[in-house]
Order: C-alpha cells, then structure tokens, then sequence
C-alpha cells in the first residue's frame, strides 16, 4: 500500500484548516457584526466555492498565480518562485476552495451568541479583546468545531482544484483523490480500492463524530 | 458630589430622545415611563453600551461623556442587571459571579464576596450549571454579579418584568435591602408604577423621549398633573417609624410626625424605618374625626389640590401634618356634598394599609 498520498493529503488538510481559522475567525466575526452596506458582497464572494465548479477555481487561480499573471509575476520580481505545482499552492487553493466551510459556521455562530453577552461583560469590565476570547470564543466553540471538521474533511475531499494548479507530483502534490484517479487510470483496482475504501471509513466517522460531539455540546449548555 | 447630572440628545430612526434632569446619587431612582419612551436607551447611554449623539453625563462629580471626552463600557463603575439575566451559558453559577470580581483590583473592591452571595441568597446555587436555575434565580445571580463589581453606580433595566408574580414578590425584599445593607444608588427602569412605589425614592417620569417631570417619590406619584395618580392603583407612599407591636390585636403601628397608621403585625424593632403604601381608592373624607367606625387609621389633613378624573370621580391631594402627602379617590357626589374645595382641613379615613420594608 502506498502511504505517501495519505499523509501528503492530511499534511494539507491540517495546514489548511489553521490557516483558514487564522483568516476565518476575523472574516467571520466582521462578517456577523459589521453594517457596512458592502458586508454582502464580501459575504457572496466567500460563499462563491459553494457554486463555482472546482475547475472554474482552479483554472483562474493557475492563470493567477502562474508566471504571467499578476501575483505570480509579483512574486517572480520579488524573487520567489511561483506557486502552481507545488505544495503552497495547493494550500492557496484549497484555503480559497474550503473557505465557506469555514467561515460560515463560525459566522453563524457569532450571530446566534448576539451582542448581548459582549455588553453583559463589558459592563462587567472586560475589555474588547478580553470580550473576544473570553466570551465570543468559548461561546461560539460549536461553530469553530464544525468549522475545523467540515473545513478539514473538505479539503480532503478535493480534486478539480487539485489538479488544476497541483498537478500530479508525488510527494508535492499527489493527494488521495488523484491518486485513486490515477490507480483507476492505469486499471490498478486494488489499491485503488484499498484508498477509495479508507476514504469512505474516514468520511463517515468524521460525520459520525461532529453529530456526537455536537449533541454533547448541547447537552452541557452551549 | 452625590449627584447625577444628565442631559441627552439622541435620534434613533423616528424616535427622538431628549431628555434632562439631576437626582441625588442615593437610595433608588425610576426612570419610570410606558415601554418606547426612551428610559432604557438612557440607561444604555450612562452604561456607555450606546453613544447618545449630543449631551453630558456626570456622575458624582466625574464626566463619563461629554462633547468628544466618552469613557467606554468597561471603564465605567458602573454594574448592569439586563432584563434578562443574560448569564454566561459557558460558566458555572460561581464562575459568573466571579467574571467582573476578578477583573476589579482588590483595592477597589468595597463589598465583600461572600456578603453580596449571603444578601441575595444565591450561595446554595453556586455549584450550579446556569441552565439549571428557575427565572428568579438567574436573575438574582445577575444582580450579584453586577454587585460584586463594587459599582458606584447599579443600573437596572426592569429587572423583574420577566419574571411571574411569585418570583417577582420573591426578589423585591432583595433590591429593597440593596441600598441600606450597601449603599449603592441605583438607577432603575421601570414601567410598573406598583414597583416604583414600592422602590423608587426619586423618579424621573419619560413620556415619548422627554422628561415630563422628577423628583422626590412621595411628591410625583401624588402629583394629579401626572397621568400615575389617576391609574385604577395609583397610591401615595408614607414614611415612618415602627412605634409599637399590639399583640392582642396583631397589629404593628407605624408613626408619623402627622400620625400613625397600623398594618399586620411585622417582626421588625421598634423604631425600624417603615414605608407604608397607601391606595387612593383607600381612603375616604370625613369632616370630623369619627370614633364609631370600624376604620382605626384616622388622619388630620389639609387639601392642596382637587381634580376631576371622571364624570363620576374626584381626584383629592391632600397633605399631612407633617407635610407627606396622601391621595384620597372619592365620588363626585361625595365631593360636592363635602363642599370639597382648597385649603380645607379634614380627616382621612385609610381603610388599609401596605408596609413596603
């Protein structure tokens, strides 16, 4: 059995969720909390991976981020190297791809907290920071679980974008779903029955746990 | 300076708020008004949970807004009991109270915590997950934990109107021991002029975004200009003393400087402090001082101003000896055969009265 593609696929899922928390949290909290007439276009253009099929995200991004075009040829003056084919770049595509798995649940999450419990502390000295994680964060715990879960298991899911501006590079950017592709391709049932199979446990019990855990959240008052 | 001194302009929508008025810093004052005239947003406004468009607010001396100066939320010494009691769903009964305690510095601390959890008898719910606690209970747990904040300042926005009677007749002894066990002024919001009686000693009365009158309880709520002293309920309150026990008869006698009064026999030492209750609908008019009724309350009095309320109701303010004043409802029928005019001296017959703490 071949385990490269399996920890190539979790290395990226794990790195990806982090990011997207890092730069899902305060998206989500402006998103729940700001009146900026402008709030829903920002809103739209994160629930846009939902739609856009995975190739349409894909090839954009190639042409974005390739040599000709725009931060590709930025990153090219600066001295960097472009992102297509390698591992960075599947990260960048697939923080873009899972970004409303995310940041919606969060989002929700705030909205239903509301402003009260923030002004209840503030009125008992907590400041706008001390508010944000010793109230908005705990508060919203349900949200961030189903967040990092379905943001995870989302990214592991993928393949257009993959593909697109990943390419097929063993240990850089072959990941499960290209490789059971690949194994279909060259008529290679088994293993591609061995990891097909293994994603299939895996889906399940991933669900399985954010039902469970969810209920148990609610369960304790949250 | 114990004083609040508070001018606000603010537009919200349609509705225009604009309001101004000073009150003592002591004991409890109503922001007393019909839901919509504007008393919670001016309680947010001294929280600093809402920055009124214009205006100053000066709490004992200290500018909390003013012009461009605007102190946040959470510099104020402020404590804020919400209508609901809005307790933290992530923390335990204790974990709650604790929340603005830890946040205040020791030396700042002027109340103790187990003397707040022991005043509003929550120290049996402190292990407790708050989900798990009746409506009277979370509130009181609210109430503590603004307490335990050493406010300067209790701000209460109708902390009681989301609770059934039981509940509510269950936690008004509680605010009534607030300020003599801690002596912090309060500012609470009310549209239940029952509770106002019963609590406020001055009242700043709204209607429609304007301060239509404030002052001393005693004087508003027998004020006939004000709609409160023609409610169906309306009701003067007395100040007084305990004086006596008559324990053949049951009765505790409660004394004025313009007489005394007698109510159910209370357990409380003579010489307690007593503020009685009295319904307009409760009191009658004599012209002399009659002995052959079974009515034992019996006050000399003066009439300071008579209104019609109804084609067949009179509305009679009437001032005591000592100067408190007490609302009589009578036919007008009554009224023109008493030849009821200003100035005349008679006696009031109080059919029953209501000791309040």
């Amino acid at each position: 059995m071949d385990w490269q593609p399996v920890w190539l696929t979790l290395k990226l899922a794990s790195t990806t969720t982090v990011v997207l928390l890092i730069i899902g949290t305060p998206l989500a909290w402006w998103l729940a909390h700001s009146r900026a007439w402008w709030k829903h276009i920002i809103g739209s253009i994160v629930a846009l991976p939902l739609v856009l099929p995975p190739t349409v995200l894909g090839f954009y991004l190639l042409l974005l981020l390739g040599p000709d075009g725009w931060v590709g040829s930025f990153m090219q003056s600066i001295g960097l190297d472009t992102l297509p084919f390698t591992f960075a770049g599947l990260v960048v595509g697939s923080v873009i791809y899972s970004l409303p798995f995310v940041v919606q649940p969060i989002r929700n999450a705030f909205e239903a907290i509301g402003e009260r419990p923030l002004e209840v502390a503030a009125t008992l000295r907590a400041t706008p920071l001390d508010r944000f994680f010793g109230v908005a964060l705990p508060l919203a715990l349900p949200g961030f679980i189903t967040g990092s879960v379905l943001g995870f298991a989302h990214t592991v899911g993928e393949f257009g974008v993959v593909l697109m501006i990943g390419g097929n590079i063993p240990g850089e950017t072959k990941v499960l779903s290209v490789a059971i592709y690949d194994h279909v391709e060259s008529l290679e049932w088994t293993q591609a029955h061995w990891l097909a199979g293994g994603m299939l446990v895996f889906s399940f019990l991933v669900v399985f746990a954010m039902y469970h855990l969810e209920k148990r959240l609610q369960r304790t008052g949250h | 300076m114990s004083n609040i001194d508070i001018t606000l302009q603010h537009q919200q929508g349609d509705f225009a708020l604009d309001v101004t008025f000073q009150t003592p810093a002591t004991g409890i004052t109503a922001l007393f008004g019909r839901s919509g005239c504007g008393k919670t947003t001016v309680l947010r406004a001294v929280a600093g949970l809402l920055k009124a468009d214009q205006g100053h607010i000066n709490i004992n001396g200290a500018s909390w807004q003013h012009q461009q100066h605007f102190i946040p939320a959470h510099r104020r010494p402020i404590g804020y009991v919400f209508q609901e009691a809005s307790l933290f769903a992530h923390l335990s009964v204790r974990r709650n109270l604790e929340y603005g305690w830890r946040r205040i510095p020791k030396t700042q601390r002027r109340v103790k915590f187990d003397t707040v959890v022991e005043l509003l008898g929550v120290a049996p719910l402190l292990k407790r997950a708050t989900h798990r606690l009746s409506g009277g209970e979370r509130q009181r747990v609210a109430i503590a934990r603004a307490l335990l904040t050493s406010p300067q300042l209790l701000l209460m926005d109708e902390p009681l109107s989301a609770l059934d009677h039981a509940a509510k007749q269950a936690i008004l002894p509680y605010l009534e021991s607030l300020h003599d066990e801690l002596g912090i002024p309060s500012l609470y919001v009310s549209h239940d002029p029952n509770e106002v009686a019963r609590l406020a000693d001055q009242i700043v009365f709204l209607e429609q975004g304007r301060v239509k009158a404030y002052g001393a309880a005693a004087d508003l709520l027998t004020r006939l200009d004000l709609p409160v002293a023609s409610y169906d309920d309306a009701a003067a309150i007395l100040e007084g003393k305990i004086s006596s026990h008559d324990h053949t008869y049951h009765l505790t006698w409660v004394s004025m400087d313009g007489g005394r009064v007698a109510v159910s026999r209370e357990d409380l030492p003579e010489g307690h402090y007593a503020r009685v209750q009295i319904l307009a609908r409760d009191v009658s008019l004599s012209l002399r001082s009659h002995t052959d009724t079974s009515i034992i309350n019996i006050l000399p009095a003066k009439i300071v101003d008579t209104r019609d309320i109804s084609p067949s109701q009179v509305l009679v303010r009437l001032e005591l000896l000592d100067g408190q004043t007490l609302l009589s409802r009578i036919t007008r029928r009554s009224a023109v055969g008493l030849g009821i005019k200003e100035g005349m001296t008679l006696y009031a017959q109080v059919k029953s009265v209501a000791l309040m703490s």
